[in-house]
């Protein structure tokens, strides 16, 4: 399912986008996005679309995010050059260092911008959920340091592959609720959440992890995310003297491929957003949401999603927790409609393989989930040799150890490859 | 007549016999798909009007019982396209049919053959919880085009001025739901639910039903001093589950 719109309503869209007048007031990213939510929490979502408007963009909100950005994250994060994986690939690498980030990856912009957000709204409690754990930790961390108690809800499957994640967010004073239902991952976590949520809609504030749900979160997510691409874009033609030829990242719901991708729309850069291949094509082996999947509505918006043909979502594979979602952001299912972005996937054996390469040549342990991306930027480099690229390494490989220790003889095997 | 009045005469005519009208909800083909036909013909003798949940992958409006019975009738295949050929089946129940389906299912099956199906099985209209009323259009009006209604829901939640608006574009019933909450509660209903039943069926031109928590015969007369009907789910399906006749459950609870 890719480029559904008519090219005339297509390049409306995009020109839209670029300019910056996407979602429109309906929250909608042309034709996805919306608010799919019940009655319920129908307030509470106008109260925070207006709490957004009133204070995301206001100058002493700013000014206090961004300190906190400086001072509690330690942005901006680093733009490295990475010469021996630039030598191998035949082609210039740079890396936007999000793992470098505070709590290790490039969650923690968000969930510090929307802690802020909801002291401002005067919120008694926060929950999150999250899926390899970086969320939850980037929640746990910054409820604690705006002073507001956190509850995080995460699936039993991604607890056992994330563990040192559960103790992490547990030492930064988070409660830790493990969800038994549903495919017991991340889409499981987001409908718990959701149910609490309806509980206590004004007291209650639900920090959302990714670009994803119910309007305003894609924007919300998005517009904290995107100091990413701000950062990398100066840091590139300061460094590497230029912009790069194509920009890659990982997509699961889509936050740090948004925040790299989207401050460079307008530019002359081929970006390109990779989605976990899992072990094959079929429905249930992968989680390669816009790559083959059809537009439907979950969790709250109306975006590319996995689905059967009764439009009941499926269930994913991904080695890593955070890919392993059966949706996708909104805004990036415009993107592909668009063509602006071209969505691809990587398997769960490429993402392996190029962890260790990275590990081997860079000296950097980088998240599977980011591993994707490499694993796509690599592939991409040897039919288009001799450009400059930026990936963007949204975290740190640390939580993956569980995981990789039940791969231990890839490295000796690629070695002697 | 369009489908939908046929929803608010069976609840006036309950009314008139001094009763609040008893709307039970089952999952469609839980526990056993093979007596869904069955069971609807049974809990069709006793009860105003019928609900028919559609099983959905995400019900994240629900609570623990009716995520087991969803999750349960999907590993047994149950689908919409089952239900319709299943309500084909049944013939005419002579109680009015109300569908409740999460959003996605009903997007899939294409409103409009859906709206067609349903008319012709004897669905006077839809319930659909994750659907707000500023993205309902659509459907809406799809439904409309074969007599079909959109039940709106409304919450203790929901503001006053947006509470009127709910019930004036209701069609068939307004869907109170008593609880800030999700569906099955055990922590019984809230204490100023008097006063917000008031409230709705003030605000309403047609008749409220409540519902999320209602689970015995005193929860239904309680709502019922101050709404039209009251829908039993959770409670009526755990009955199914055990593998109890619900008749004499439901008759218990005062239907018809």
């Amino acid at each position: 399912m890719k480029s559904q719109l008519p090219a005339d309503e297509a390049s409306a869209f995009l020109d839209a986008a670029i300019k910056g007048e996407l979602p429109d007031e309906r929250g909608r990213f042309g034709p996805f996005g919306g608010r799919y939510v019940p009655e319920t929490l129908v307030p509470a979502f106008e109260r925070l679309e207006q709490g957004v408007r009133e204070y995301l963009h206001d100058a002493d909100f700013q000014r206090e995010f961004q300190r906190e950005l400086r001072e509690w994250v330690g942005r901006p994060t680093a733009l490295t050059f990475a010469p021996r994986l630039s030598e191998r690939w035949g082609t210039e690498v740079w890396l936007k260092r999000e793992d470098l980030a505070h709590t290790g990856a490039h969650k923690i912009n968000n969930a510090i911008g929307q802690a802020l957000l909801a002291k401002r709204l005067g919120a008694q409690r926060v929950i999150a959920e999250t899926g390899a754990g970086q969320h939850g930790v980037a929640s746990a961390a910054a409820c604690a340091r705006v002073g507001l108690p956190c509850s995080v809800y995460m699936g039993a499957v991604d607890m056992e592959r994330q563990a040192p994640n559960v103790d992490r967010m547990r030492r930064l004073g988070a409660e830790v609720i493990a969800v038994e239902t549903g495919d017991k991952t991340l889409r499981a976590a987001i409908d718990e959440a959701m149910r609490k949520w309806v509980t206590d809609p004004s007291g209650i504030y639900y920090l959302l992890g990714s670009a994803v749900g119910a309007h305003p979160y894609p924007y919300l997510v998005r517009e904290l995310q995107s100091v990413i691409g701000v950062e990398a874009r100066e840091q590139m033609i300061e460094q590497a003297g230029a912009l790069p030829d194509a920009a890659f990242a990982c997509v699961g719901g889509g936050s740090n491929a948004i925040g790299l991708f989207y401050p460079m729309l307008g530019d002359d850069i081929e970006l390109i957003g990779v989605e976990a291949g899992g072990t094959g094509e079929g429905l249930g082996q992968n989680a390669a949401t816009l790559a083959t999947g059809t537009p439907g509505v979950l969790q709250g918006a109306y975006t590319m999603i996995l689905q059967n043909d009764d439009g009941q979502v499926q269930e994913t594979h991904s080695i890593s927790a955070g890919l392993d979602y059966s949706g996708v952001g909104p805004e990036h299912a415009l993107l592909q409609a668009t063509g602006r972005v071209r969505y691809v996937a990587a398997g769960d054996d490429d993402a392996l393989a190029a962890l260790e390469e990275l590990c081997e040549t860079e000296g950097i342990l980088t998240a599977l989930e980011t591993a994707h991306a490499f694993a796509y930027a690599r592939r991409w480099s040897q039919e288009n040799p001799r450009k400059r690229i930026l990936i963007g390494n949204s975290g740190r490989g640390d939580k993956d150890m569980p995981t990789l220790t039940k791969h231990p003889a890839r490295i000796r095997t690629s070695a002697s490859a | 007549m369009p489908a939908h009045e046929r929803l608010t005469a069976a609840i006036t005519a309950a009314n008139k016999h001094n009763r609040p009208a008893l709307v039970p909800f089952i999952t469609a083909g839980y526990p056993e798909p093979g007596e869904f036909v069955n069971t609807l013909r049974e809990i069709a003798q006793v009860g105003d009007v019928v609900e028919v949940g559609v099983p959905f992958s995400d019900p994240m409006a629900d609570g623990m019982t009716i995520q087991r019975s969803s999750f349960a009738a999907l590993q047994n295949g149950v689908s919409l396209k089952w239900i319709f050929s299943e309500l084909e089946m049944a013939g005419d129940l002579h109680t009015p049919l109300v569908i409740m389906s999460y959003l996605n299912p009903l997007l899939a099956f294409g409103y409009e053959t859906l709206a067609r199906r349903a008319r012709a099985t004897g669905v006077c209209a839809f319930i659909v919880p994750d659907l707000p009323f500023e993205e309902c259009d659509e459907l809406r009006i799809a439904l409309e085009a074969e007599g079909l209604g959109l039940i709106q829901l409304v919450t203790p939640a929901t503001p006053k001025e947006r509470l009127k608006m709910l019930c004036e574009a209701s069609r068939g019933f307004v869907y109170a739901v008593t609880v800030t909450g999700i569906t099955g509660g055990d922590t019984g209903l809230p204490n100023d639910l008097a006063d917000y039943l008031d409230a709705v069926s003030s605000a309403s031109p047609i008749p409220v039903c409540a519902g999320f928590g209602i689970r015995d015969a005193a929860d239904v007369a309680n709502v019922g001093e101050h709404a039209a009907g009251a829908i039993v789910g959770s409670a009526l399906v755990e009955v199914l589950e055990s593998g109890e006749d619900p008749r004499p459950f439901l008759q218990a609870l005062g239907g018809k």
